[in-house]
């Protein structure tokens, strides 16, 4: 099918197009040069903004976790559902929506591509089950790999390239897309009850330091040539004062970058920018990692902002959420899983009133607006753990516009308002900033090659949004830009109209995207690994992997190492 | 003779995945590493209770008919139903339980799973309170305190404690095996000697020391290494294997949690016996938790459907939440059938709720007591009702089997059992996991692939498929009616 999106302010800065008036050709699901203007389906996009589909790096969508967020919290349902349509299935949200919701509401909002940052190895197959149950955008998954005991060993061994061939045999066995390190060491540790306390507390009976795990696996994704970097979850996060251990972090792979290239994204930065001894003296360490970030060219990050809402907070960081559930007194799930990693949720409200989730709202916006190059830092919410992802066009908002951080200022704790950083900061973002930080700046930071960007053979993945860039000055009118990337006037998928005026035209499957590691020789099941195996895990190793099957749209991505 | 290896056992919630598979004449002939259960299963599936053919009920009698007629049928009345029940699911594949959701969406019905008789109560148990949980690898690694409450794994699930807990190798706890051994031993002696002092002085038996009547307890108790403990209402196999066993008195479970809640937050307790048991004993128990370095709490029905329900439950989790601020403590239900838990996870991520889901206002409604599968047969609710691997007639009140059996009946099952004897349409299915493969969900949430190793009878389709066909059927009729009521 052939598809003309006419006349549209098209924002592309991949491309360099800052908001240039022109069309854009759709022909077989990717974009070209031109189609037959008359055979053509046209759209008419004159007095709107086109941009490519949006894309998230960081969001809870799928898996174990999520769905144990699902089942804890029936409260969460009962408030916010959406019968069935002819068209649609039925769901409820509201910051842990069912399947079926989690897909229209993306697409709803212009998105087209979705990372679920936390897959526990062992149950893999959940994650793409429920993959398969999430309409219209593509997914894709990073396994965690930080504590994973094979890891550990090896690194503590330097035994480098043992640990990157196993390392590719388990992003391609659990059709993953990326390395995930969370609070690195910790987890392991969480299995007696404990945590490290920063990067050079050891790992009981391992004899490694969290220092070491980050270094080994980002030279381990470096022999690898891994489109995306290693995706970071640091340690001591949710800890006042942890704004150190996150610019150490970073300055600890420093001399393994590459020719100005990223080498680690640090995610949900505000959850680790705090500075202070306690809750009390809580203050934002957004200015020091703004600092260090834009003198270093190695490393990427996202936001992580909070809204203020009621919300379900789920990491695969156990020790952090049993600190969360004994700091709030809600109700907790804990969820290990043998020898890889962990996992909490913790339901969660943030509230206007509360100092130190008034300033935790400052800091998300701070680190977005401080940090000079939008290439760097990407728009989250770190979905459910700041808030819900369908929050995204009131952070818009904010970024764009001075005043819409005002008016919700003076709503906040006064306290938490007379120290922010924001009234001093008169930075507002334009378009084209906005579509880098939730676009195109995350598509090039994941390696996205047909994403992101509107260039001839792209997918033809675009989000049309009513706002004239010429009428309508967002610093003023927020509201308006607001409402306007909070339903898409038009979401294409793969070429199809999914979306139109934020009612869903069409239930389309979205792919699954994985990386399929090729190493120099083809990896074997070995001996070894088949005893570590029944001595490590309770499955047998036959029944392990993901099987192509479990992917009812299957994208692989072959990447070649150098291992 | 072709040897499967790595087959998962579709019996129970262990779901152990090890078992090997001997087939000759496309037949299985031997079952290797599998428990009583899962041998019977594999060998004996093909019986005589099984149904090869559909029947509908004509003139008062099931007779046979064509899968495409028995289709048609439950089609018919599933369609034309205006408050239907979809039940079962816990003994089929994830990916039937997928279509079954969708079918129940369009025909605007009740979904619930075998859950609401069984671990319902532990599921609305963890939405209120939570639940410290982990995967069975991880006790296998590190537990040094397992503790059975209302559970007999040694009968119900054969292979728990050897593959998962007391007699699994571990990474930083060793097997309790050679232990066990030693004391099977040690009580063989014990009895020959009494026998032979029987024989000796020709008088009364000698006392046996029974439980915890004598002096000091258990010495086991406070020693190294692995420690179990049964806490049940009679004294079960897997008790007999138990360091120490609380015989708790029934439907006093709640009152026994609870004083193990106030203990281990050193409170004293100002009465003698809890629950029929000597506080001081508790006191050695409780300690023993607050001692371990990882501790994981089994439960099974004996908690959830004694009095109390999910009251018990409630203070099952706190204790074990409570205990974490102390040590490492996980808390698990042992869940009965093979993919109950499957159930339960897929209603759960395209519904948002666990079991008995309420598609009739065309959005998902939860209200257990009010939306659970047996409360809408007490109440005489339902006017049709599709019952997809599972038996309720066997195992329902008899009131709401009664208003079950009234209305029209259609069973999906590889078996003919009570349900299906009543039944108006009867659908013949393979057995998910021998015949049919698929994706089933361990009690600890990880999942695991089902198996297809030997052939269905002629004509009979997986339960997937079977769902698929009725709910294109459905679609059609009613697509049918919309156009006959716009010509109208």
């Amino acid at each position: 099918m052939e598809l003309l999106v006419k006349n549209g302010f098209v924002y592309d800065p991949l491309n360099g197009i800052d908001g240039e008036k022109m069309d854009i050709a759709v022909k077989d699901g990717k974009i070209v040069e031109k189609v037959n203007e008359r055979k053509a389906k046209k759209i008419d996009a004159s007095g709107m903004l086109v941009m490519p589909g949006g894309v998230d790096i960081h969001s809870h969508i799928a898996g174990s976790k999520v769905n144990s967020g699902r089942l804890l919290r029936p409260e969460d349902h009962f408030k916010d559902f959406e019968p069935k349509t002819p068209i649609t299935r039925s769901g409820v949200g509201y910051s842990v929506p069912s399947t079926f919701t989690t897909g229209y509401r993306y697409a709803r909002m212009g998105y087209t591509t979705v990372m679920d940052p936390a897959m526990a190895p062992l149950e893999a197959k959940h994650t793409h089950e429920e993959f398969n149950d999430i309409p219209i955008i593509d997914k894709a998954s990073y396994p965690l790999l930080g504590d994973w005991w094979f890891v550990l060993e090896y690194l503590r061994e330097g035994r480098i390239e043992e640990c990157a061939r196993y390392v590719a045999w388990m992003i391609t066995s659990t059709k993953g897309y990326a390395i995930k390190l969370v609070n690195p060491g910790g987890l392991e540790t969480w299995g007696f009850g404990h945590n490290v306390r920063g990067l050079d507390d050891q790992v009981p009976y391992f004899c490694i330091t969290p220092r070491e795990i980050i270094r080994g696996l980002c030279k381990v994704n470096k022999l690898l040539n891994l489109p995306h970097t290693i995706h970071v979850h640091t340690n001591n996060l949710g800890k006042p004062g942890n704004y150190v251990t996150a610019v150490e972090t970073m300055k600890c792979v420093e001399d393994l970058a590459l020719e100005n290239k990223p080498a680690i994204h640090i995610t949900h930065c505000q959850f680790c920018a705090f500075k202070g001894d306690d809750w009390r003296t809580l203050e934002s360490g957004s200015e020091d990692i703004a600092n260090y970030v834009n003198g270093h060219s190695h490393a990427t990050m996202d936001m992580g902002q909070v809204i203020f809402a009621d919300t379900t907070t789920m990491t695969a960081d156990g020790p952090f959420q049993f600190a969360l559930y004994e700091l709030s007194g809600n109700k907790w799930v804990n969820h290990d899983v043998e020898t890889e990693t962990s996992g909490g949720i913790v339901p969660f409200h943030y509230r206007r009133k509360s100092y130190v989730h008034a300033v935790q709202w400052s800091i998300g916006l701070e680190l977005a607006l401080l940090i000079r190059d939008p290439w760097k830092i990407f728009m989250t919410t770190d979905h459910p753990n700041g808030g819900p992802f369908i929050a995204y066009p009131k952070i818009i908002a904010w970024l764009m516009s001075r005043k819409a951080r005002g008016a919700t200022l003076k709503k906040v704790n006064p306290r938490a308002r007379s120290r922010s950083l924001l009234p001093s900061i008169d930075r507002e973002l334009g378009f084209c900033e906005i579509a880098i930080m939730t676009r195109a700046g995350q598509a090039k930071a994941l390696g996205l090659k047909d994403k992101g960007h509107l260039g001839i053979g792209a997918d033809a993945d675009i989000a049309i949004y009513n706002v004239n860039p010429e009428t309508t000055d967002p610093s003023r009118k927020y509201k308006s830009v607001r409402r306007a990337f909070k339903q898409a006037a038009n979401t294409i998928k793969d070429g199809k109209i999914v979306v139109n005026d934020g009612e869903i035209l069409k239930h389309v499957g979205g792919a699954t995207m994985w990386l399929d590691v090729q190493t120099l020789e083809p990896i074997k099941i070995t001996e070894e690994m088949k005893r570590k195996f029944k001595e490590y895990w309770t499955v047998e190793y036959e029944n392990y992997p993901v099987t192509e099957h479990y992917l009812e749209v299957s994208r692989p991505i072959t990447v070649k190492a150098d291992v | 003779m072709p040897v499967v290896k790595a087959v998962t056992c579709p019996v129970c919630g262990s779901l152990c995945d090890d078992i090997e598979l001997t087939i000759e004449d496309k037949e299985i002939v031997k079952v290797k590493n599998g428990c009583a259960m899962c041998e019977s299963k594999f060998l004996n599936y093909n019986g005589k209770h099984r149904i090869r053919k559909p029947l509908i009920r004509k003139d008062g009698k099931l007779v046979k008919a064509t899968l495409k007629e028995a289709v048609r049928k439950t089609a018919e009345i599933l369609a034309e139903a205006n408050y239907p029940i979809l039940y079962g699911w816990s003994s089929t594949s994830c990916e039937a339980t997928r279509v079954g959701l969708e079918l129940a969406e369009e025909v605007g019905g009740v979904i619930d799973n075998t859950a609401v008789v069984c671990h319902g109560p532990s599921l609305l148990s963890v939405q209120e309170i939570g639940i410290s949980s982990c995967t069975l690898g991880q006790i296998r690694h590190r537990a040094d305190l397992v503790i059975y409450w209302g559970s007999d794994p040694w009968s119900a699930h054969p292979r728990h404690i050897e593959r998962y807990t007391t007699f699994s190798e571990g990474r930083f706890e060793r097997s309790e095996w050679r232990g066990y051994v030693a004391k099977i031993k040690a009580s063989i002696g014990r009895k020959k000697i009494e026998s032979v002092l029987r024989r000796l002085f020709l008088k009364k038996k000698p006392t046996v020391p029974s439980s915890y009547l004598e002096g000091r307890v258990c010495p086991t108790i406070s020693r190294e290494g692995r420690k179990l403990i049964v806490i049940d209402v009679r004294r079960t196999k897997s008790a007999e294997m138990a360091d120490y066993f609380i015989q708790v008195e029934p439907n006093k479970d709640y009152e026994l949690l609870q004083a193990f809640r106030a203990l281990i937050r050193d409170q004293e307790l100002d009465v003698d016996k809890v629950a029929g048991v000597p506080v001081e004993y508790l006191e050695e128990v409780s300690d023993a938790m607050v001692g371990c370095n990882f501790g994981a709490l089994f439960f099974g029905v004996g908690l959830t459907m004694s009095r109390g329900k999910l009251r018990n439950i409630d203070a099952a989790l706190s204790l074990v939440r409570d205990l974490n601020t102390r040590t490492k403590f996980i808390i698990m239900p042992m869940r009965g059938h093979f993919n109950v838990a499957g159930a339960n996870t897929v209603s759960t991520w395209q519904t948002g709720y666990p079991y008995a889901v309420d598609f009739s206002l065309g959005y998902p409604r939860y209200n257990p007591g009010e939306t659970s599968v047996v409360d809408v047969l007490m109440r005489k609710e339902s006017d049709a009702a599709l019952i997809v691997a599972s038996d309720p007639v066997a195992n329902f009140p008899r009131k709401a089997a009664e208003h079950l059996v009234e209305n029209p009946l259609v069973v999906v099952d590889p078996h003919m059992n009570a349900t299906a004897h009543m039944a108006d349409v009867v659908l013949p299915s393979a057995f998910v996991g021998i015949e049919a493969s698929g994706t089933a969900y361990r009690m600890d949430h990880v999942p695991l692939p089902l198996k297809r190793v030997a052939e269905p009878p002629r004509g009979v389709l997986p339960d997937e498929e079977i769902l698929r066909r009725i709910l294109s059927e459905v679609r059609k009729i009613k697509r049918k009616k919309q156009v006959a009521a716009e010509a109208q």
